[in-house]
């Protein structure tokens, strides 16, 4: 079926050139075919147990959050150290299913393009990687990392060179390179069935952390918080509590990148969101001291989220998030990543006592920016 | 045999009315007016580039409706086309945008990023592409507008040194399919020989990018590179 309507509310759908249709019908109906398919739930299963390091624990951070029960889902404990390594590899497993042998992936942080070229690597395919070359040079390790990988990563000069072009740029070779190559998406943006897929595929933090929270406090937490940038470990988190009513949900975008918080109706990288814009729909530029979360769009299924007042969205600034940085490792003995810290710093605003952050990658990355940034901290 | 159709596509940008008047004194037939997306994702490099001058310019969707206005009175009754993406529209208003489209002269118009099926109250020219499944070209095919464009290869707009082996293949597979329906190919034509190799496969042909950077140096240069086209359409027919 090619006419894919929106699919969270009025948002979603498929606004990419005719070229992807073909492609992105033959990834749906692989997709529903592995769903159903046992032998692909046990592939990802045994992958999380013997390979990610599943289940991820949570952390109870009592220095962190003095009087409330503040519980951690540890994501940066991963491989590769954040969740995005549990939407590459289903994702790599897929495209193995459909005889695809080139990989292609944006990543703004890296921690993304890491997790593809670790799955690429793991299973001896050919990995490109774009990113902006501003991003290249504020996370310069994971450039490394990926090419120690064996990934090529191709740096995007365009525009703002961050996440925005790089995810341009994954989109023009997919429609060059479509038949031979699948896109690997980062986050639950994207035209159908890429949103639904990703959800799917972190839905695993989700589910594990509700267990979890049930079996050391009894309960359900209050509120479960994750960062948003485009969307997909709090997509992930929240799917475990979707259904939970009495479970508020938190999503925390960065301050000068809040296309939830200030943004419009509008459509970019092939979906119809909520996104920063100006009032003829030209992309408007996003800032954001985290690199994972620079990014003018968000995944439809959140803007949707919003609108039915199911989760709610707050701002976070740049000072906050390095606040929450810093604090963290010095309480709890933990480097988050400056993503996962915008989560962390709305914690103390929260009227809540039991609450759950999706911690959802680790920090080493961001030594430079960090230190650069905190005043007493140089090197 | 017939005439052979000439689309020259160029950016909404203020010298556009006379550029395309030259083009059409020259053999263009019809004109495709790009508005500029700032993230246009199947355009390469040359009409990104163009995109982000002629924004960077004040041509935003307001300034671009006046801009084919002012075309449509240097034409004549030339089919005028504006091409863009789906962003504009959501952003101006689907139906407000056609309906002032198409006050302002324009035939019909693209949409590069709303393939056929989705949008289908929307009155446009739909794509086609190597990679489109017979169902998809006769889902294009009954609903386009006037004529169906043939995307030449899987890629981005952009001048190749070669024309694209699969229009070939594209025109053999689409001609049983399209029930009369013109079938003009783009992307990737950008010489007098593309255009002859082109034409003599399809009724038309469609030529953006390498339009766009001769029209830097004017009408009188735009005019001649679109003479040598016709030429070659027209020795080849």
């Amino acid at each position: 079926m090619s006419a894919v309507e929106e699919t969270y509310g009025p948002y979603g759908g498929r606004y990419v050139p005719e070229t992807l249709i073909p492609a992105l019908d033959e990834l749906t109906a692989a997709w529903e075919a592995a769903k159903a398919d046992p032998a692909f739930a046990a592939e990802l299963d045994d992958l999380g147990r013997t390979y990610v390091g599943r289940p991820s624990p949570i952390t109870l951070a009592a220095r962190f959050a003095p009087g409330k029960r503040l519980y951690l889902k540890r994501e940066d404990l991963n491989h590769t150290g954040a969740h995005k390594i549990n939407n590459a590899l289903g994702q790599v497993v897929l495209a193995r299913r459909l005889g695809k042998r080139r990989i292609i992936a944006e990543t703004g942080a890296g921690q993304h393009g890491v997790a593809t070229a670790t799955a690429c690597a793991r299973f001896g395919l050919e990995c490109v990687v774009y990113m902006g070359s501003v991003d290249m040079r504020r996370q310069a390790p994971n450039v490394e990392r990926m090419r120690l990988l064996g990934a090529t990563v191709e740096p995007v000069e365009f525009g703002t060179q961050t996440l925005k072009e790089a995810t341009s740029a994954a989109i023009r070779d997919w429609i060059t390179n479509v038949e031979t190559t699948h896109y690997v998406i980062g986050s639950c943006v994207g035209p159908a069935p890429y949103p639904e897929l990703v959800r799917e595929l972190q839905a695993v933090i989700g589910r594990e952390a509700r267990e979890q929270l049930l079996a050391a406090e009894g309960r359900l937490p209050e509120a479960v918080v994750a960062c948003v940038g485009g969307g997909s470990n709090a997509i992930g988190m929240f799917a475990g509590f979707l259904d939970d009513e009495v479970v508020r949900l938190v999503g925390v975008e960065a301050a000068g990148a809040a296309s939830l918080g200030t943004g419009r109706a509008g459509v970019l990288h092939g979906s119809r969101s909520s996104i920063l814009a100006d009032e003829d729909g030209q992309i408007a530029d996003a800032h954001s001291i985290s690199a994972g979360l620079d990014y003018p769009g968000v995944g439809p299924e959140h803007a949707w989220l919003r609108d039915t007042g199911r989760a709610t969205y707050l701002p976070c600034t740049d000072q906050e998030a390095l606040d929450a940085f810093a604090r963290l490792t010095r309480t709890e003995g933990i480097i988050p990543a400056l993503e996962s810290s915008h989560a962390l710093a709305v914690v103390d605003r929260l009227d809540a006592q039991y609450v759950a952050v999706c911690l959802s990658g680790r920090g080493d990355k961001d030594l430079s920016e960090a230190l650069a940034a905190l005043p007493g901290e140089q090197p | 045999m017939s005439r052979k159709t000439l689309v020259i596509y160029l950016v909404c940008e203020p010298e556009t009315p006379k550029l395309a008047r030259a083009a059409v004194e020259s053999g263009a037939d019809a004109i495709e007016l790009g508005f500029p997306f700032s993230d246009p994702l199947a355009d390469g490099p040359v009409i990104q580039r163009a995109s982000e001058r002629a924004l960077a310019r004040g041509m935003r969707t307001a300034q671009c409706l006046a801009c084919l206005a002012e075309t449509r009175g240097l034409v004549g009754d030339a089919p005028i086309l504006p091409m863009t993406y789906a962003a504009l529209l959501e952003a101006y208003g689907w139906e407000r945008f056609a309906s002032d489209a198409d006050e302002a002269g324009a035939t019909s118009m693209i949409v590069s990023d709303v393939p056929a099926g989705q949008r289908p109250e929307l009155r446009r020219v739909h794509l086609v592409a190597p990679t489109s499944t017979d169902e998809r070209i006769r889902l294009a095919a009954a609903s386009t507008d006037g004529w169906l464009y043939l995307v030449t290869l899987t890629g981005t707009t952009g001048a190749r040194a070669e024309l694209s082996s699969a229009l070939d293949g594209l025109v053999a597979r689409t001609r049983p399919l399209a029930d009369g329906v013109p079938l003009y190919a783009g992307f990737g034509i950008s010489t007098p020989e593309h255009a002859a190799a082109a034409g003599s496969l399809a009724d038309g042909i469609v030529v953006g990018s390498r339009a766009v950077q001769v029209a830097e140096d004017g009408p009188a240069a735009l005019g001649a590179y679109v003479s040598s086209l016709r030429d070659a359409l027209d020795a080849a027919a």
